[in-house]
């Protein structure tokens, strides 16, 4: 097992899927950078770091770097992968999927249903998300809950280096579309991460801690803040059973509910806005489902219902922290009936 | 006309198969036989058989809201786009795609689109894959997408990418019941295509000559490595917009004067006969060998099996 960053797990997931399939490309703005330009190509090698030197080694007819046309590259991606491609499309910052949801919602997720299923679509849609770089409201958002009410795609949100290769490598293999959420606060974490050939199937999620009292739903850099809450609550005496759901659609519902079963009380941590959301899908599904088993009332720890700020302190208020989530499980503890 | 004989014939057929079956749909509907909206193609025949006679199976076209042409045209099943329109589980897409997103990419038919001008940017993906194998993939776009800004971001990544991708404007002059003079604002959609660094021309979309020829020029031109190119095609809508438009936004006598005096099926038999190409009987023959399978597609439709509930969450994911 290597330790390697997670932006470079990403890149070297790339590098290894597409060797091992020609048919794999990859297309997006400034994926190569520096094309046209002075500097020349790889002068940036992705804004993220997540694409440096594949374009040297694979070329300009696997690795497409595109003008900023996102309804395009994610256009190009689909026509791409209904022809025999597997296509791997970046969407800079995951906000910009406004510009090309008519691709994303209406073409992409909607094919194989339409075609009466004579068609297969492997196209990976990678977008990063979410705040704590104060990139203010259009450069924030987290928007899983978004794509994952649309049939049709899967979403994947890894949450450390061994399961962005895991997930990454399966996403690539997938038939269908799939949304891969990459944290931006997550590229420069550090993890092991396992050599050769390594698939996580979807819709299994990942037991982080494992506690009688309270279980504790995350994703992406919301599952740190869980298990850096889990181990002040340890302190106390609180046992959080922390689940990771990796992906989200397709989603671990025998998890979520055998966990529930067991604790009896339930807090979701997500960064998105409160209304409508992933956390409020998975309170009904476990207010459906397990309703017996509570002992208290579910807790939600996101964000508030508005944009995410840019300043340090609005945005520190916004987004959950492992303070908040104590908090909330402190909450669901004392819970007593009146 | 180097076309030979069996050539014409097979263009004629094309085109009238296109005629019979958007006729047949229009009474169909008229009678309630057909659920949902439907945007009948006659009229545009040239158009997708000029293009379509040029192509082979690996080529890709993706089509536009007014998609049953295009269809046909690239080879697809005509029974079973029938049953498709009529709802049926034995529909080319199991009764899932209706009029409006019919497709088979076994045939290398992407798509009909309900989204206007949503096909260009998956034509170019397609591009994508066609580059360097010798094929091309065909946009097909109306005077209304030609509006839409992912027709320009597909025109331009094609320009950028140097892709085997023929943008196909069919201008019927209407987009919905908006003129095209007010709602294009460049001089012309083929000006607006060069302007994007590609070769532009323009081909009288009522005459499948015109068509053809000028597609066997755009293809060895894509063929030869030198990027996208761009065709106007200037052609009618016999119907409306959607079946059960009033076209209250037509001038009068418009319809009876295109229909009698730009209608394409009308101009080939008059070209091919008076050049003694083809016999008026031998298109007659045609006609009735149309007219008899249309007939059949309709009957099979109607007496198809419908799909059932336990059919909705089919075809959703591969494996889920």
């Amino acid at each position: 097992m290597a330790m390697k960053m997670i932006r470079d797990v990403i890149r070297d997931t790339i590098d290894e899927e597409m060797a091992r399939d020609d048919s794999v490309i990859m297309l997006g703005e400034d994926i190569v950078g520096g094309m046209g330009s002075p500097g020349g190509p790889e002068a940036i090698g992705g804004i993220w770091g997540t694409s440096g030197g594949l374009w040297a080694k694979y070329g300009s007819d696997r690795v497409i770097d595109t003008p900023i046309s996102e309804s395009a590259i994610i256009g190009a991606a689909a026509g791409a992968s209904l022809t025999g491609k597997r296509a791997i499309a970046e969407i800079m910052f995951a906000d910009f999927i406004g510009v090309c949801m008519d691709q994303i919602w209406n073409q992409v997720a909607k094919f194989r249903y339409m075609f009466g299923g004579k068609s297969k679509c492997p196209i990976v849609i990678r977008m990063p998300y979410g705040g704590g770089y104060n990139a203010a409201p259009q450069h924030s958002q987290s928007i899983h809950a978004m794509v994952t009410a649309m049939p049709g795609l899967k979403v994947v949100m890894p949450s450390t280096a061994a399961d962005t290769k895991g997930l990454l490598a399966q996403a690539i293999r997938e038939d269908d579309p799939v949304i891969f959420l990459e944290h931006k606060a997550l590229y420069g974490v550090k993890g092991e991460v396992p050599d050769g050939d390594y698939l996580i199937p979807f819709g299994h999620a990942r037991q982080v801690t494992q506690g009688d009292d309270i279980t504790v739903l995350a994703t992406g850099m919301m599952v740190g803040f869980a298990e850096n809450a889990a181990a002040q609550l340890a302190q106390d005496g609180i046992g959080c059973d922390l689940i990771d759901l990796r992906t989200t659609s397709p989603l671990d519902e025998e998890a979520i509910l055998d966990s529930v079963e067991r604790t009896g009380r339930l807090l979701i941590v997500d960064e998105l806005p409160p209304r409508c959301s992933f956390a409020t899908d998975l309170s009904a599904l476990v207010a459906n489902k397990a309703f017996s088993s509570l002992r208290a009332p579910i807790e939600m720890v996101t964000g508030p219902h508005s944009p995410v700020p840019f300043a340090r302190e609005l945005e520190s208020a916004y987004l959950p922290s492992p303070e908040k989530i104590v908090a909330a499980a402190v909450k669901a503890m004392s819970y007593r009936r009146g | 006309m180097q076309l030979s004989r069996e050539a014409l014939l097979q263009a004629y057929r094309q085109m009238k198969t296109i005629r019979v079956f958007e006729d047949r749909l229009h009474d169909e509907i008229a009678l309630g036989e057909i659920a949902g909206f439907t945007h009948l193609y006659a009229g545009q025949e040239a158009c997708a058989v000029g293009v379509c006679e040029r192509l082979d199976a690996q080529d890709f076209i993706i089509s536009t809201h007014r998609g049953h042409g295009h269809c046909i045209a690239k080879g697809c099943d005509v029974v079973g786009m029938m049953k498709e329109i009529y709802g049926s589980s034995e529909g080319l897409c199991k009764g899932k795609s209706g009029s409006m997103h019919i497709a088979d990419v076994t045939k290398g038919m992407l798509g009909a689109n309900g989204i206007v001008g949503a096909g260009a940017p998956i034509a170019v993906g397609a591009g994508i894959t066609a580059k360097g194998t010798g094929n091309v993939s065909i946009a097909f776009s109306g005077d209304g997408a030609c509006n839409q800004g992912t027709t320009f971001e597909a025109m331009n990544m094609a320009v950028v990418l140097k892709l085997p991708v023929i943008f196909v404007f069919e201008n019927n002059h209407y987009s919905e019941h908006t003129g095209e003079s007010y709602a294009v604002g460049a001089e012309s959609m083929t000006t607006r295509a060069a302007a994007f660094g590609m070769k532009a021309i323009k081909a009288d979309g009522i005459d499948f000559f015109s068509v053809y020829e000028a597609m066997r020029e755009l293809i060895a031109y894509c063929k030869a490595g030198n990027g996208p190119a761009s065709i106007e095609l200037d052609c009618e809508r016999f119907f409306g917009h959607f079946e059960g438009d009033p076209q209250r936004y037509r001038g009068k006598g418009e319809l009876d004067r295109l229909r009698e005096e730009r209608d394409c099926l009308k101009l080939f038999r008059t070209k091919v006969t008076e050049a003694k190409l083809l016999e008026g009987a031998a298109l007659d023959a045609l006609d009735a060998e149309v007219t008899a399978l249309i007939d059949r597609a309709v009957a099979e439709s109607k007496a198809a099996a419908r799909p059932t509930a336990d059919h909705v969450l089919e075809d959703v994911y591969i494996s889920y």
